[in-house]
């Protein structure tokens, strides 16, 4: 153990030896030579030791090069051309918001090739009405059985009020309430929480629409004014329509994809058989009005031969105004 | 003064008012005028007053609102004393009288990306766009066709600019390359003129009655230079660096001041003027002979914004835009006569007062300054809510428009810096506004894909302009007040007409 700092002592009273600079920078510059020797020189396992030292230590040095090095990709980033241009004075601005921002042009090409639009889900199971509905009985003697509760998630308005106890034949419980829904934008690949706004359509029946009743394949309609889309004319699109794609009663929330303009779906009531949405039933009128209402003709009967001539428009699109 | 003498001082009908001019200064001295008297008779008062040969119309303001009828019915509704001098401050209205755009009179496809820029000429005969296609593209306006596609930039157009004489555009792309075209036969003019290491922010021409014909014009970037270009040299003058974050707006004043913003929050006034004083830069000396050598000096630093500086506007700007042309549509032979007559135009717009400069930023607000004058702002305008994308004066130099993202544009007073009004209506941002020549209608672009044309008489929404499907990025009134270009997102250019 040195017995005090007496080297520090020595040079603090008389300064650096005046060749100390010279000498240092010698043996530093002959270090890289000394040490190649040793490596080539050292035998077994500390030649083993050194080498693997001595090649983390090279590693490490070209890791750190690199580190500092100009990446070619950012600079690529730059100079390549493109697409989404945006004015100077927006360059600054909103470069990572941009990407979540639902366009305008994106609705627009969706209109191009709407004849091909099909609804998210075409094929639904349909749920029988024992299992959507659960028998409460009901009276002194539990005698009276024509109370039913809701065993499906559903959307219940903002400026609901129940009925008396006592006559509401509905029951819509409040675990099985939900208010907002995860819907998916396809193109964009990003999914947004929006607020419910209603149920435009159950597959199961008109009832189910009424009541509010979420079940896979349903088609509600959704809050999307926070997106800032406008109309042509200039006017914000608040509502939007969306098909739910899971069991919201197993999994607790409601996830939903965007859908086409326009829908039209049958009515009906179909008992067993999966109701083929695709075949029969949803197809895309045109966007615009004044164009010849696309309609494909429905094949009266073709669910189980029930007669299902009537059609419901499933919506107007919201941003045609 | 025959309308002195007129008067009937004794029956009490008559008030005692003072006529001034937008700056404060009185027109004669106090008189009795009756209370019969409206806008028509003021406007004689003021003709003969003034001495003026052809008959000018003229607004009338009472402390800031409009006279539109009776003088004694006026007082009354507005219950202002008799007892004190009534102030008129009497505006100069252009003779002249645009008609609004009420519908679209051309779509344009041709663009393959958005267009991030529109200009009209200064003569208004010719159209151009830059484009995120990285093409500048110019356009036919009687036949609404394509003429040209400029190729030769390598990423997105940002700004185009027109020289005050129509003979050259300039266009300033994403990669920091500037290019000079003719715009008479598309082809450009000259090899790129590169120097900047990051993008174009603006572009702004040397006035033309400074230097005639036009050369040299001053580009900022996102690298946080200014620099001085030569069209006949195709080279650099100088480097106006100084700012520590990227310029966002350039303007060449009519003084022969270069004025920049930038985000570091400052707006910095350079001096070009020959042999004023100062240090002269050493670029300068790369400069062939025949060039003048310019000197230049920070003259002013201009600091009271409490974040970035997005844009700049004169009170001078558009009779500096358009040069020599004007709404007579006359044609000059030379340069030495365009420069005469720009700088007769020059002068009459600016008057005796100073050049006024207003700014606005993302602090929300706004600074009038008289960099000539002061250093300190004349009046700051706030009430924004949102920051302010675009600030522009009337081509008279009367009102300030600032377009906001707060989706609404705000009319100011443009000599005091006092709130005017708000035009509400607009549901997106407002990216983008732009005058008609005679100072009476005034247009703005905005994200909600719509234009909208707002009279300033009435403070009211004169006409909407849907049409666009997407954001709407660039508009532009042309100076001859026939068209009204536009372009956004939706990758289309919109002719609109009256």
């Amino acid at each position: 153990m040195p017995q005090g700092d007496y080297i520090e002592l020595h040079r603090k009273r008389n300064g650096y030896r005046l060749d100390y600079f010279e000498r240092k920078r010698k043996k530093e510059a002959r270090e890289v030579h000394t040490r190649s020797k040793k490596a080539q020189n050292t035998l077994g396992i500390k030649g083993k030791m050194l080498a693997k030292k001595r090649y983390a230590e090279k590693a490490q040095m070209k890791k750190t090069l690199k580190m500092h090095d100009e990446t070619p990709s950012r600079r690529k980033v730059d100079e390549d051309v493109q697409e989404g241009a945006i004015p100077a004075y927006l360059l600054d601005r909103e470069q990572t918001a941009r990407a979540k921002i639902l366009s305008n042009t994106i609705k627009q090409k969706r209109k191009d090739k709407n004849a091909k639009w099909a609804v998210p889900l075409p094929k639904v199971r349909p749920v029988a009405e024992d299992e959507m509905f659960k028998v409460i009985r009901s009276g002194k003697r539990k005698t009276k059985q024509w109370k039913r509760m809701i065993t499906k998630a559903t959307f219940v308005g903002p400026s609901f009020t129940r009925k008396p106890p006592k006559y509401e034949r509905f029951i819509r419980p409040s675990g099985l309430r939900f208010t907002k829904a995860n819907v998916t934008h396809p193109e964009l690949k990003c999914s947004f929480n929006l607020e419910i706004i209603g149920v435009k359509k159950n597959p199961n029946g008109p009832m189910y629409s009424s009541l509010g009743v979420m079940t896979k394949g349903t088609i509600i309609e959704v809050n999307v004014s926070e997106l800032g889309l406008v109309t042509p004319a200039g006017k914000v699109v608040w509502g939007k329509y969306a098909q739910v794609t899971n069991d919201p009663e197993n999994d607790g929330c409601i996830n939903a994809r965007r859908c086409p303009m326009k829908i039209v779906i049958p009515t009906g009531n179909p008992t067993s058989a999966p109701i083929n949405i695709h075949s029969i039933s949803f197809f895309v009128l045109q966007s615009d009005p004044s164009e010849e209402v696309g309609g494909v003709a429905l094949e009266s009967g073709s669910v189980n031969g029930g007669p299902y001539d009537a059609w419901l428009p499933l919506y107007e699109d919201a941003s045609n105004d | 003064m025959e309308v002195e003498g007129d008067k009937e001082m004794d029956n009490g009908n008559s008030v005692m008012c003072q006529l001034a001019d937008p700056e404060g200064n009185p027109l004669g001295t106090a008189m009795y005028l009756p209370q019969n008297a409206g806008p028509k008779e003021l406007q004689q008062i003021v003709n003969t007053l003034l001495n003026n040969e052809d008959k000018l119309p003229y607004a009338f303001y009472i402390s800031d609102h409009e006279l539109l009828v009776e003088l004694g019915n006026y007082l009354q509704k507005n219950k202002v004393s008799v007892e004190k001098v009534v102030q008129i401050v009497y505006q100069p209205q252009a003779i002249f009288r645009i008609r609004p755009v009420n519908r679209c009179s051309a779509t344009i496809a041709g663009h393959t990306e958005s267009v991030l820029s529109v200009a009209f000429s200064p003569d208004g005969q010719q159209l151009a766009s830059g484009s995120g296609d990285t093409t500048v593209r110019l356009w036919d306006i009687a036949t609404q066709t394509p003429m040209f596609t400029c190729t030769g930039h390598k990423n997105w157009v940002l700004c185009i600019a027109w020289s005050p004489d129509g003979k050259y555009l300039v266009s300033g792309s994403k990669a920091g390359e500037l290019q000079c075209w003719n715009p008479q036969t598309g082809k450009p003019s000259g090899s790129p003129l590169t120097g900047h290491k990051k993008w174009i922010t603006g572009i702004s021409w040397e006035p033309v009655h400074l230097q005639s014909p036009c050369r040299r014009f001053v580009s900022s970037s996102k690298d946080g230079d200014a620099r001085v270009w030569d069209v006949t040299l195709s080279k650099i003058v100088l480097c106006l660096s100084g700012h520590t974050l990227a310029v966002t707006c350039v303007k060449w004043g009519g003084d022969g001041f270069i004025y920049t913003g930038s985000q570091d929050c400052t707006i910095k006034v350079w001096e070009t003027k020959q042999g004023k004083l100062i240090r002269e830069l050493k670029l300068a000396t790369n400069c062939i002979s025949g060039v003048v050598v310019v000197r230049l000096s920070l003259v002013l630093n201009l600091q009271g914004h409490g974040h970035w500086v997005n844009s700049l506007a004169l009170s001078t700007e558009y009779v500096l835009r358009t040069g020599a042309f004007d709404h007579t549509g006359k044609k000059c032979s030379s340069p030495e006569e365009m420069k005469e007559v720009a700088l007769a135009r020059y002068n009459k717009m600016r008057g005796d007062a100073p050049e006024r400069l207003v700014s606005g930023s993302d602090d929300f607000t706004m600074f009038l300054w008289e960099p000539s004058v002061s250093k300190h702002p004349k009046a700051r305008m706030t009430g924004h809510q949102q920051l302010v994308n675009h600030v522009y004066f009337s081509p008279d130099g009367q009102w300030v428009a600032s377009a906001s993202f707060d989706k609404s544009v705000k009319l100011w007073n443009g000599v005091t810096g006092k709130f005017v009004a708000v035009f509400r209506g607009h549901v997106g941002p407002v990216y983008q506004i732009s005058w008609s020549a005679d100072s009476r209608l005034l247009l703005s672009g905005s994200k909600d894909s719509t234009l909208k044309i707002w009279d300033i008489r009435t403070q009211k929404l004169k006409q909407d302009l849907p049409g666009h499907a997407d954001e709407v990025f660039a508009v532009d009134w042309s100076p001859d007040g026939e068209k009204v270009a536009s372009g956004g997102r939706d990758r289309v250019m919109k002719l609109w007409m009256g």
